[in-house]
């Protein structure tokens, strides 16, 4: 066993190292979740795009690089640890092209991957609606068959960055369900958020900021070519999305480190040496975020990133380290840790505040950390079926419960 | 990069783990809670003979170390079977001894290492100079030496007897300071050095042991929430029973890597060794110990009983989190593992 990297992967973190140093932007951009911040957040992907580093480990020809997971992994070592501005692609780079690559053909992805790559067309997830949330499969959203595809209607909530993004992906009701069965007969499809018959009303999630959005659809035309995998399958497309959202794509362990860094900076700059409390939470920190960077070297030497049920321990992980994180340095800070990321005083130009209150969204998103506890329960550890007598959990595919262990 | 189990390691664990097994341990941890070592010396010479007790000892005194990821996976087993007796003070005294022969000084390693390795020897430790050392040894009335390092000194000693013999909360672990000889076998900052070394390997082995113990207490109460029925359904059907559960299967899944991260870097004799065991010890402890109360509750109040095989688990599971670490004294030394 080693944590050994080849002079090939340490030549690819300097020259990463290198160009980012060269590139990010000296002062932080303004909010992603802002008109004018995601519009910086657009340009920056256009320049991350030029040096071919939107997306390392596509395949060269949509954009990529061609890396393997490990070297993503160190990529985004090196991205966070420069202070590199939030993704504003990331709801397409890390959910809807892993999802493309498992499910899609390949006309979508020479069609949509490159668009993506370079920023041009920044993507926002539509699942949720008013009244499926946790219970994603009890949706009404519809798709109903028209001449050369299909035309969507219904309401969509809480879609992140859908604000100001160019296109959603989401999930339709196309076919009625059998009983007990409400899994079946949806489909997934892409659509323009600009298109005829969409509206897109924008919502101010705590701190004021739009970062999120309400979608309204009456009969919005879909072509075809816009349904990602078989119409009817869509579950199973949205799972591997899921997959993703939960496990290490959206959130990656870089993130945490170069977080929990900073945090000792913090601590080191700014604490009482004797208040072994706060101490202690912030050795939680390094702690948690050191297993999250060797949980997912243990991905890489395996075969990538967590399977079937196991992005929900993933999930569960982050979303509370990040939280607890933030709050660790919002208390460090004193009568500073009140400080709005907006206001002209904010420690680290705001950078704990605004964490912070993206933290807070962390085990509301992606399945709410009730629901991925649910799966852990009945799906890793084998208990019994509680909230939904037939069918499956709104967290995965029915699959017979066994007790699993990872692999070692 | 291969930051995995490789298949012998797995199968050492599979061979280990099917032997223990049948090893019918409970009633071992139950003799030797008594005062009766019989039943735990028979495993104990087992353990020796698949070779667990050389995997920190060099080649040339009989072992076939250092090997820190075999020591993850054997004493991950020795924890999941609740193996009692000095395993873990064996691994400090063999990384002590071993550390000392390094450094030139092979009398003692050669006297004692080969015994050890084979089981002809039973060794305890207690290091209270060094990190996360205790002024108590483990099991001294049971050992054939113990090694003592006084606190403040650079002198090691081997002890002439020991004071009383005192219960820990896990009933089979028995402690005792002991006393030390006229003169020291050993002295000179390589002493401090080697305390230090064998300090480390010993919270490493503790961090293992305490990752079998929480799996141990996980796949029990499991087992037990999936039967045990109440107001006519499984109470493991119940989403408080399986939410807690699940917080415990998170805490185990991520102090594995962890535990491994230390391996390699004890492997490595990198200098941030030190760090990467501590975060290893305190998030071991910490999931371990979350995974004995989570047990305890959901057993209810047949759990909170000595004649309930889990009572075996949940004192190992409290007196490994306060054996070489403290949660507190873990969590001091981590700051520096990220500082480039």
């Amino acid at each position: 066993m080693d944590l050994d990297f080849t002079p090939g992967e340490e030549a690819f973190r300097a020259e990463a190292r290198a160009w980012l140093a060269a590139h990010v932007p000296r002062t932080p951009l303004p909010s992603l979740e802002t008109r004018e911040g995601f519009a910086g957040h657009r340009a920056w992907e256009r320049t991350l795009h030029a040096g071919r580093w939107s997306a390392v480990s596509w395949p060269p020809a949509y954009g990529g690089r061609g890396r393997s997971f490990l070297e993503w992994l160190v990529f985004e070592e090196e991205y966070w640890a420069a202070g590199a501005p939030a993704r504003v692609s990331q709801n397409g780079i890390g959910l809807l092209a892993p999802t493309l690559f498992e499910h899609g053909t390949e006309e979508q992805r020479a069609r949509i991957l490159p668009a993506m790559a370079s920023g041009e067309t920044v993507w926002a997830q539509a699942w949720s609606e008013p009244g499926a949330g946790s219970d994603l499969a009890s949706l009404r959203s519809v798709a109903v068959p028209a001449a050369g595809g299909w035309r969507l209607s219904g309401q969509k909530a809480w879609s992140s960055r859908a604000a100001f993004a160019d296109r959603a992906f989401g999930l339709f009701r196309s076919h009625p369900p059998a009983p007990g069965r409400p899994h079946e007969g949806l489909t997934y499809a892409m659509f323009g958020l600009d298109a005829p018959g969409v509206t897109v009303r924008p919502v101010a999630r705590l701190d004021g900021r739009p970062a999120f959005a309400e979608i309204f659809l009456d009969e919005v035309f879909v072509p075809e070519r816009d349904v990602v995998g078989a119409p009817g399958d869509g579950w199973r497309v949205a799972m591997s999305t899921a997959g993703s959202e939960r496990g290490l794509a959206l959130r990656s362990p870089g993130r945490y480190v170069a977080a929990a860094r900073r945090l000792v900076a913090l601590w080191r700059a700014a604490a009482d040496p004797g208040d072994t409390a706060l101490r202690d939470r912030v050795a939680d920190a390094v702690v948690r975020a050191r297993a999250y960077q060797l949980y997912g070297y243990g991905c890489a030497s395996a075969a990538g990133g967590p399977r079937g049920a196991e992005p929900s321990l993933t999930k569960l992980f982050w979303s509370e380290l990040d939280l607890a994180l933030h709050e660790t340095a919002l208390d460090l800070l004193g009568p500073y840790g009140e400080l709005a990321a907006a206001a002209d005083d904010a420690p680290a130009h705001g950078a704990w505040a605004e964490g912070w209150v993206f933290a807070l969204a962390g085990p509301l998103y992606a399945g709410t950390n009730e629901i991925q506890r649910d799966i852990v329960a009945e799906r890793l550890l084998g208990l019994p079926r509680g909230r939904r007598p037939a069918a499956g959990p709104p967290g995965g595919a029915d699959t017979p419960p066994a007790v699993r262990e990872r692999p070692a | 990069m291969k930051f995995v189990l490789g298949t012998e390691q797995r199968d050492f664990a599979r061979v280990l783990g099917r032997m223990l097994g049948a090893a019918d341990t409970p009633a071992a941890v139950r003799a030797w809670a008594r005062g009766d070592h019989g039943p735990g010396l028979a495993v104990w010479e087992r353990v020796a003979r698949a070779g667990v007790f050389g995997l920190a000892v060099p080649e040339a005194f009989g072992g076939a170390g250092p090997l820190p990821a075999e020591v993850a996976v054997a004493f991950t087993e020795l924890g999941r079977y609740a193996v009692p007796g000095p395993a873990v003070e064996t691994v400090a005294v063999t990384a002590l001894l071993a550390r000392l022969a390094a450094e030139g000084r092979t009398v003692l390693a050669q006297a004692w290492l080969p015994r050890v390795c084979e089981g002809g020897a039973l060794v305890t430790a207690a290091l209270p100079g060094a990190p996360g050392g205790s002024p108590y040894a483990l099991d001294a009335d049971v050992c054939d030496a113990v090694f003592v390092v006084p606190a403040g000194t650079d002198d090691l000693f081997l002890a002439a007897g020991h004071g009383p013999v005192q219960p820990s909360l896990d009933p089979a672990r028995w402690l005792a300071i002991p006393r030390c000889g006229a003169e020291p076998v050993a002295s000179g900052r390589a002493v401090r050095e080697a305390a230090r070394h064998a300090a480390d390997w010993a919270a490493f082995a503790a961090a293992a042991q305490l990752l079998g113990v929480g799996s141990a207490l996980l796949e029990r109460t499991v087992a037990y929430v999936r039967q045990r029925r109440q107001f006519g359904t499984p109470v493991g059907a119940f989403q408080a029973v399986k939410h807690r559960l699940a917080d415990t299967r998170v805490g185990l899944e991520f102090a594995g890597p962890l535990v491994h991260g230390a391996a390699v870097a004890l492997s490595a004799g990198a200098p941030g060794a030190a760090a990467e065991v501590a975060a290893a010890k305190a998030a071991a402890s910490d999931a371990a110990y979350a995974a004995a109360r989570a047990a305890l509750q959901l057993h209810g109040a047949i759990g909170y009983t000595a004649e309930h095989d889990l009572s075996l688990w949940l004192g190992k599971a409290r007196a490994l989190r306060s054996a070489w670490g403290s949660p507190a004294g873990c969590r001091a030394r981590t700051l520096d593992i990220f500082r480039e």
